[in-house]
């Protein structure tokens, strides 16, 4: 049907009309917070809206950069770029800056770069690459284990670097794997582990183990006809009650206490009503500033530059990890929402770009693109309105930084460009 | 399946993420409010209190400034409490105290910490204040008293408390609100309107300047000025006259209504309850419950009113023609009444009575035949004393008079249906009720209601509410108070009623109380009273009660005098009123001997025989 197009009218308008919604509204944000209503110039350079318009414009040289290199570069090159993806991680041990406590910063001059914003891009291709071989059966144990190990190898480099949001990402590749067609066991057991883990912390072991025992053995008396395999949920039971102790034993003895208030903030474990008002003040000041930010915006918000709580700086970090508070304080709850609904416009509209896919690699790679952004969407916007732990990480598109900003366009716009080329295909 | 995983759990996680979106600001939220806001710091600025002048412009009561340390607890940061506490002069536990107070009053709403810093401490805190994070101070201004006179007229004003708060927003925690006396009734003219501004901080408590360059400040409306009705040389006279007595004076311009002197006795000086030690003093004057300070008798202290109601069932009783002024009556010593032949004392000394020597003398006989006639004229009782107490209650009797203080009592007239409750299964009539005729029966008064029947009886016929606002700046005062009310008795009844108030001063039980030049109408009254020592019903000395206006044509002033125990009515309260008609009318006062004589009288021996736990004699 679209034979006759010329090649770039088979672009993804939509998915680029959204992409720079998201990066203009961003934009808007990033100069309310971090102006504080005054404006000397748009191109100033010692303030961060005035990086991210420079920012900003050289991404669109990026993105013509990779809409104009051929589409079968990126998976013939994938392993290569993974290769130099990880040796830039590598290299962080050595020539590394350290910036808040994490060592995952190259400094040239007077600019920085994190190399892990952009190895999520080569790790998704890498495993696309990967599980489009044709020699690849990914439901032999072994070949799961290689892909494991083409993320892991990532994900513990940047652990390494002490960035424990930037690790977590990683997770999103489950999604990737599940669609290519990993046993569904997996899956229940991924929801197991989190059911169990969350409600050992929340209303402790015994409570839990008693639960689950109770709670395995019942349903396998509901379903289970023939009564033969006991073993099993005998053994289901157990690994329950074992992993429950571990997450106590995890939670109390080898988290640092930081990450443990985090946790007890984000699960309501304080009961003691002082306590709980001094973690407002000390450990979830951040969090606390940020959900007051986004509920004194009501209905509408107080305008465009025009937020107290904005110009007032209560809330840290602002431009970058929390400027959705922004959007919530100026923008209100209409404008909060037209945030979250162009995310899911755009990671349902990538998906189903991905499901239209010939090749197997590049749906593969779609959808990694999809999983990576939900990842970010849901832990940072989860965490800026307090539902779930506190957890470093960029909103794409919208935080402040040069380097989130591209690694997130070159993720993009790659998938774009294999899109816009699927009906050339070998 | 497996393609929708990633669908759903997205479009999952946004309706979870617009859910939260919606309880955070929609639902959970009252609507933003700039007030509400602890990003913007507000400066209250509170405006001039309205001074208030007597009806000659003599100042009395001006302002002072006072500083108060505020604290917003959620705002409060660690800080060195050590030397907060020093430099405010308070403990550690005093410390604790307060900010749990004010944590419990609210979190987040500004509380009083402490009250009423002294200029020096003021000085001091205020280079310092900034260090101490949710702490901050306040200016207000204080009420400075020009004058020792006149408490209970001009009240006081004190924090508002939080019902306060809850009933009208603009109070806020620390506001200072009019508690009694003009300052509660003329509160909203008085207090203006406090100005706010709104300040940008940021999260380190620095200012940033005016928020959106002062567009949502609110100037501050300094309040009204105003003029009181009270002659403030006759009030400090009033209260000299009554020192080391119980009751009230109540004098009021008939022409209009003003009310010249309210005075009340004891009395405090107004001075006390201002600053650091208005709660003490407040206390103790409160917890005197033997000689009740706070309580203003000259509006609260209810009374049987004793003979000078006598000129009421006089203009009554020719108004329903049941007598005229030639009505006569042989009075010996008393009247006699009813199946048993019930008599009814009478010391005025026996003889023909008409009208005028009836009054003058204060003849009891006179008015129960009076009284008695008038209620017999009808076939009812009921009936009868219906429209008897409609005629009396047309003087302001037995309902709030409407005068603009927010205290007052009733006190009681009573009607048919009244005595149809009391007399269930009797038939009761005007010899039953006849106590009423002397003002001893079930009439109750105050002061202010017998001076204001005074003044209608001085006007012939009407009188204008009684108030205590003479102008407010600007603005007129309220119709109520500048139309007549008139009485239900005809205008012709007064001169024969006028002429034997006359005569009481000129012939009659005050004849003694004459000041050179001045044509005085009186009466004199006496009250008995008892009290119970013991679950015993003991008669205490006599109420003395006295009304009088002056001159007897064109009258200035109406008042009625109330002395606690005095004994007759001649004798204290009698002599005060001719003592403050003379320093009214005259602006001197010639009677120095009376004068001495009354300023010099104690009655505070009297006032302790029932709690001396002895046999005590009365009307000595």
């Amino acid at each position: 049907m679209s034979l006759g197009r010329s090649k770039s009218l088979r672009l993804d308008w939509i998915s680029i009309l959204l992409f720079f919604l998201l990066v203009g509204f961003g934009y808007l944000n990033i100069l309310s917070a971090s102006s504080s209503g005054e404006i000397t110039s748009y191109f100033d350079l010692t303030k961060p809206y005035g990086k991210q318009l420079v920012f900003i414009i050289f991404s669109l040289v990026l993105i013509v950069l990779i809409l104009a290199i051929e589409a079968k570069f990126y998976e013939r090159f994938a392993s290569v770029i993974y290769l130099l993806a990880l040796i830039s991680l590598v290299g962080l041990f050595i020539f590394g800056k350290n910036v808040n406590g994490a060592t995952s910063w190259y400094a040239f001059g007077g600019m920085t770069i994190q190399p892990s914003e952009f190895a999520k891009c080569a790790t998704a291709l890498a495993v696309a690459k990967y599980i489009s071989d044709l020699q690849t059966n990914i439901l032999e144990i072994n070949h799961q284990l290689r892909t494991l190990l083409i993320i892991v190898v990532p994900a513990f480099l940047i652990l390494l670097q002490n960035d424990a949001g930037s690790t977590l990402v990683y997770a999103a590749f489950f999604f990737v794997f599940f669609r290519e067609g990993i046993p569904k066991l997996y899956l229940l057991i991924a929801l197991g582990i989190a059911i169990v883990g969350i409600s050992t912390l929340k209303f402790g072991l015994i409570t839990t183990g008693i639960v689950a025992v109770v709670l395995t053995f019942t349903l396998y008396y509901l379903i289970q006809k023939k009564r033969r395999r006991i073993l099993q949920p005998i053994t289901i039971a157990i690994l329950s009650v074992i992993f429950a102790a571990g997450v106590q034993f995890f939670y109390s003895s080898i988290l640092q206490p930081h990450q443990q208030d985090r946790i007890s903030v984000w699960l309501r474990l304080e009961k003691d009503p002082e306590k709980l008002e001094a973690m407002k003040r000390d450990i979830s000041y951040n969090l606390h500033e940020s959900e007051k930010a986004i509920s004194s915006g009501g209905l509408s918000g107080k305008g465009f530059m025009e937020g107290t709580r904005t110009i007032g700086q209560f809330v840290p970090e602002q431009h970058t990890d929390y400027i959705f508070s922004t959007v919530g304080e100026e923008w209100g709850f209409f404008g909060s929402t037209m945030v979250v609904v162009l995310f899911v416009l755009l990671i349902i509209r990538i998906i189903f770009r991905a499901e239209n896919q010939k090749s197997q690699f590049s749906r593969v790679y779609g959808y990694a693109v999809a999983s990576i952004l939900f990842v970010h969407f849901l832990i940072n916007i989860g965490m800026v309105m307090g539902l779930i732990p506190t957890i470093g990480i960029p909103l794409p598109f919208f935080s402040y930084g040069g380097s989130s900003l591209w690694g997130f366009t070159i993720l993009l716009f790659i998938f774009i460009k294999l899109d816009a080329n699927r009906l050339n295909e070998w | 399946m497996r393609r929708f995983l990633l669908f759903f759990t997205v479009l999952l996680v946004g309706f979870v993420f617009i859910g939260r979106l919606f309880y955070l600001q929609v639902y959970n939220t009252e609507t933003y409010s700039i007030d509400d806001d602890n990003a913007i710091r507000k400066v209250f600025h509170y405006p001039k209190r309205g001074y208030v002048f007597d009806r000659n412009g003599k100042l009395l009561v001006a302002n002072q400034p006072s500083y108060d340390v505020m604290v917003i607890p959620r705002e409060v940061e660690s800080l060195d409490t050590l030397e907060f506490c020093s430099l405010l002069r308070i403990d550690k536990a005093d410390f604790i105290k307060s900010y749990d107070r004010a944590y419990r009053y609210s979190p987040r709403l500004p509380s009083v910490f402490l009250a009423h810093l002294s200029k020096e401490d003021y000085a001091v805190l205020s280079e310092k204040m900034r260090k101490f994070h949710g702490f901050y101070i306040q200016k207000r201004s204080l009420r400075d008293y020009q004058t020792s006179i006149g408490a209970n007229v001009l009240g006081f004003i004190a924090e508002v408390n939080t019902g306060q708060i809850e009933k009208d927003p603009y109070y806020r925690m620390g506001d200072l609100i009019g508690k009694q006396g003009i300052e509660l009734s003329y509160e909203s003219e008085m207090r203006g309107t406090k100005g706010v501004k709104y300040i940008q901080k940021d999260r380190f408590n620095r200012d940033l300047g005016p928020y959106k360059e002062g567009q949502h400040d609110i100037t501050p409306v300094p309040g009204k000025d105003i003029y009181v009705t009270i002659d403030a040389d006759l009030q400090e006279y009033g209260e000299r006259l009554m020192q080391k007595k119980r009751g009230g004076i109540v004098a009021i311009e008939p022409a209009t209504g003003e009310i010249l002197a309210l005075v009340s006795a004891p009395t405090y000086n107004p001075n006390l309850l201002v600053g650091r030690e208005r709660s003490r003093n407040y206390t103790r004057l409160y917890n005197d419950t033997i000689s009740r300070p706070l309580i203003d008798r000259g509006l609260l202290r209810m009374h049987e009113p004793g003979s000078p109601f006598k000129a009421l069932i006089a203009l009554t009783a020719l108004q329903e023609g049941a007598i005229d002024e030639n009505t006569s009556i042989t009075c010996r010593h008393g009247y006699v009444y009813g199946r048993n032949n019930r008599k009814m004392g009478c010391h005025c000394g026996g003889g023909l009575r008409k009208l005028n020597n009836g009054i003058s003398k204060s003849c009891n006989a006179y008015f129960a035949n009076a009284f008695r006639k008038t209620i017999e004229k009808y076939d009812d009782a009921h009936q009868a004393m219906d429209i008897w107490s409609d005629h009396i209650k047309s003087f302001g009797l037995g309902n709030f008079l409407g005068y603009d203080l927010a205290i007052g009592k009733k006190g009681n007239i009573p009607d048919g249906s009244y005595y149809d409750k009391w007399y269930p299964d009797f038939k009761w009539g005007a010899t039953t009720i006849i106590s009423n005729a002397i003002g001893q029966g079930e009439v109750l008064v105050t002061p202010i209601q017998l001076a204001n029947m005074t003044a209608a009886i001085a006007n012939r016929g009407y009188y204008y509410t009684p108030h205590i606002i003479k102008t407010i700046q600007g603005t007129t005062i309220d119709e109520k108070y500048t139309t007549k009310n008139m009485t239900s008795i005809d205008r012709e009844h007064f001169d024969p009623v006028v002429q034997g108030l006359y005569d009481v001063y000129n012939k009659g039980t005050a004849s003694f109380l004459r000041v050179p030049g001045i044509e005085i109408c009186g009466k004199t009254g006496t009250a008995e009273n008892f009290t119970k020592i013991d679950s015993v019903r003991t008669q205490l000395t006599d109420h003395s009660i006295f009304i009088a206006f002056a001159p007897k044509d064109n009258p200035k002033i109406a008042m009625a005098v109330f002395v606690e125990n005095g004994y007759y009515g001649a004798r204290w309260a009698g002599r005060i009123a001719s003592l403050m008609i003379e320093k009214y009318i005259k602006g001197e006062v010639s009677l120095k001997q009376m004068e001495r004589m009354v300023l010099e009288k104690s009655l505070e021996e009297e006032y302790m025989k029932p709690y001396s736990g002895e046999p005590f004699k009365i009307n000595q």
